[in-house]
């Protein structure tokens, strides 16, 4: 189903996390990252502070996606300050295009995100090329 | 960690070598990572859309790509870091990550990134911008 072009522009419910050192420490273990003795925030892990929302995904399910034919198409980090573990940090993400290909086949969302740090000082930002694949694919 | 070799077009970064990434994997990096989207993890859901199998998140590629900035440069230099998702990495896959510096530029080097499955397939391409004095 086409996603509705109405939803460009739209400012999702922001999300704010504390890195916790335990988290970081997981999520480099499961990566394999050698994590830092200062505890520098892994270069892309800024993307799971908006997925800390209970329902991270409801968004797409307004718009009419279902999740099971999401595709991730890019990921950028455009970086202008290290976080590190202790740093409270909110991700501000808005639905910043959608778009067509292939006679509605595909499906494209563009959702930009900054992140900042409560003294509003910027960490990243952050920019999601989404795809949703028709069923009939 | 500072970089004491040469930075220059042409220089190509170590390859990064990553073993078959297995189920648990998938199941330990949905946790880190907090994308529980189920068509990674549970094998009915995959199949209800369509699909033979789960498949690797996009980000933990993306992941294992930036280790090999991390383990080439201190962090802070990294500028920007980007990549497209090209193909779909499927259970057991074996992804390498290569990387080379195509311009060096006011004090920026631009690389070129990609990841590589054994049977040549690439999964992502990328490019990072990293400060280099």
């Amino acid at each position: 189903m086409a996603v509705d072009p109405a939803i460009i522009g739209t400012e999702l419910p922001s999300t704010t996390m504390t890195v916790d050192e335990g988290r970081l420490r997981f999520f480099s273990t499961v990566i394999g990252h050698e994590i830092s003795a200062d505890l520098a925030v892994p270069p892309t892990f800024l993307f799971s502070i908006e997925l800390e929302n209970p329902n991270p995904f409801a968004w797409l399910a307004n718009a009419g996606v279902d999740m099971r034919f999401v595709l991730h198409g890019e990921q950028s980090f455009t970086y202008h300050s290290l976080a590190h573990a202790g740093d409270v940090l909110t991700a501000k993400p808005r639905i910043a295009d959608t778009y067509s290909k292939g006679g509605g086949a595909l499906e494209f969302i563009v959702k930009e995100t900054a992140v900042s740090r409560a003294d509003g000082s910027s960490v990243a930002d952050l920019s999601t090329v989404i795809i949703v694949r028709s069923p009939a694919q | 960690m500072t970089t004491t070799v040469a930075i220059e077009a042409g220089t190509e970064l170590p390859p990064l070598r990553i073993k078959p990434i297995s189920r648990t994997t998938l199941a330990l990096f949905a946790a880190a990572s907090g994308d529980h989207n189920p068509v990674h993890i549970d094998l009915d859901v995959a199949r209800s859309a369509g699909l033979d199998d789960v498949f690797a998140h996009g980000m933990l590629s993306m992941a294992y790509l930036g280790r090999l900035l991390t383990d080439w440069v201190s962090q802070e230099r990294i500028r920007s870091y980007r990549v497209r998702f090209v193909s779909i990495t499927p259970v057991h896959g074996e992804p390498t990550c290569t990387g080379r510096v195509v311009s060096v530029e006011d004090g920026l080097a631009t690389l070129e990134l990609a990841v590589t499955l054994a049977d040549g397939t690439v999964t992502l391409t990328g490019d990072a911008t990293v400060a280099i004095n």
